[in-house]
């Protein structure tokens, strides 16, 4: 036994289990933030303890956090530490958990998506309490200073606790108000997951937890096109990722992916929902979205025109400029470069690496090379993952200019 | 064993605001009076009033054993405190969809505001 393998293991156990520990724990004691610390008293023992791996490592963490929590409310006496000892009590004649429990996170995510926090603060918290993610990763998914995710964190916590946001999945008829911010996040997570922002660029248990989350969701509310839609999206999205990094690990466009690579099941599974959502006939962003990549994933090619006919669509419907960018590579495919860079005029993404990109990309095929390396630099500086970095550098030095 | 929190319900009158007829007024008094009674019949009613204009105000101030009075309301702010109810709620949730029926019955925008928790003995 090496001291190496299981400090890895440990890193992705933590990875995987940290957001579903903290829901259960949440659920256990009542209380996030002593919900998150008998998680991290839990993996530091971890640490100490596991020369191999336990059989079931999330319901080993459940179980230590558990007794952690306890033996720490034991020595406290804030009315805090009464209230989840009085909880725990209440618990004890029901089954005992062996592990992380699904609705928690369920519960917990509709907690840290409630409309009474600001909208900001509810995708930093769920990143934080479900994703597992630490404050600077968070920060730099914003493009916010780390100082202010922490600030938000720390009064969507005091919030939850003060005014007394339950644990719990809305009642049917809630669920028109309390949907859509839920949404949000777990697009941001995914997204985050697959173009993580720092370290290496794709985070695969971040993306299998927000598919996981989206899955619930979709059992639990099957005639929402939009939780279809968004599910959709990131199912067609993760099936090309198996191609989205080369052998050594560079990044590889669309177009020259090896589609042989794809995940057939999940793209037959993505375009079977966007079927039910054309028959349903509400479109909202997340179904555009998901038909867009129904497009790039259908066929041998894809088919830029429809690709744009959704863009307009899409954008009609979220005018941001985030759609604009996205759009302006498909103009590029259907109307040429020039047109493209045109569209991308007065279009700002303060600190965002891929508009920099984009326009050097679209410089670079009108042959415009000195102003094509000075956004491929800007997007350099501003790109967050090494692999990124080396792909536009390689642009950049296609380009055979100094 | 669910812990019950109290919540003020504040609604905030705005100066200057068109002032509502008699009819408009007679209508709100007769829906806030239907809502009330829902709150008693849900045994989540503590206490609630609606307050005369701010005009009427005075403001008591205690300094190094001097007592000073001076007319008018605290803030000198255009939105003032125009009534309020107190609910006992088992979470939020429960006081904002109170909350809700309020602010449909009052024709105004409700603030939502727990209560700290009374000190314990």
């Amino acid at each position: 036994m090496t001291a190496a393998r299981p400090s890895a293991d440990l890193d992705r156990i933590y990875r995987a289990e940290y957001g579903r520990c903290v829901a259960t724990l949440v659920r256990l004691l009542g209380d996030v933030n002593l919900a998150e610390e008998a998680v991290q008293d839990a993996f530091a023992a971890a640490v100490e303890k596991w020369d191999t791996l336990p059989p079931n490592p999330g319901g080993w963490i459940v179980t230590t956090a558990r007794n952690r929590a306890v033996d720490r409310l034991r020595r406290e006496s804030t009315r805090e530490a009464r209230h989840a000892q009085a909880l725990l009590l209440h618990q004890r004649d029901e089954p005992q958990e062996v592990g992380p429990v699904r609705d928690d996170q369920l519960r917990l995510i509709f907690t840290c998506c409630h409309p009474a926090l600001a909208p900001d603060a509810r995708t930093a918290l769920t990143l934080r309490l479900l994703g597992g993610l630490e404050v600077p990763e968070i920060a730099r998914a914003y493009l916010v200073p780390e100082a202010t995710v922490a600030q938000r964190i720390v009064r969507a916590k005091k919030k939850i606790r003060d005014a007394g946001i339950p644990y719990r999945v809305p009642a049917a008829e809630e669920l028109p108000d309390r949907l859509p911010p839920v949404l949000t996040v777990l697009y941001l997570m995914f997204n985050e997951g697959y173009a993580a922002t720092t370290g290496p660029l794709i985070r695969t248990d971040l993306c299998a937890e927000a598919i996981r989350l989206a899955r619930e969701l979709a059992a639990l509310m099957p005639d929402e096109p939009e939780v279809l839609g968004l599910l959709a999206l990131l199912l067609l999205t993760e099936a090309r990722r198996p191609a989205r990094l080369g052998a050594t690990g560079e990044l590889v466009l669309l177009p020259d992916q090896d589609r042989s690579l794809w995940n057939r099941a999940l793209i037959a599974e993505g375009h079977e929902l966007v079927r039910r959502c054309l028959r349903r006939n509400r479109p909202g962003p997340y179904q555009l979205q998901a038909a867009i990549n129904a497009v790039h994933t259908d066929g041998a090619a894809t088919d830029w025109r429809q690709v744009l006919a959704l863009y307009d669509r899409l954008q009609a419907l979220v005018p941001t400029p985030v759609v604009a960018l996205n759009r302006a590579v498909a103009v590029a495919e259907v109307h040429g470069p020039a047109v493209a860079l045109a569209t991308l005029e007065g279009v700002e993404l303060p600190g965002y690496h891929l508009l920099p990109a984009t326009r050097a990309d679209l410089l670079a095929r009108l042959g415009r090379g000195a102003e094509a390396v000075a956004a491929y630099d800007e997007a350099i500086a501003l790109a967050g993952t090494e692999t990124e970095r080396v792909f536009l550098r390689g642009r950049r030095a296609r380009l055979g200019l100094p | 064993m669910a812990t019950m929190k109290q919540y003020l319900l504040a609604v905030h009158m705005v100066e200057g605001a068109p002032t509502p007829s008699d009819d408009e007024i007679q209508t709100l008094y007769a829906q806030v009076d239907r809502v009330n009674k829902e709150l008693q019949d849900a045994g989540v009613w503590v206490f609630a009033g609606g307050l005369l204009p701010a005009e009427t105000a005075t403001v008591v101030r205690s300094e190094n054993g001097r007592t000073t009075m001076t007319d008018g309301p605290f803030a000198e702010t255009k939105e003032q405190l125009g009534g309020f109810w107190v609910l006992k709620c088992e979470d939020l949730d429960q006081a904002l969809s109170w909350a809700a029926k309020c602010a449909e019955a009052c024709a105004g925008p409700v603030e939502v505001r727990p209560f700290q928790d009374e000190p314990e003995s």
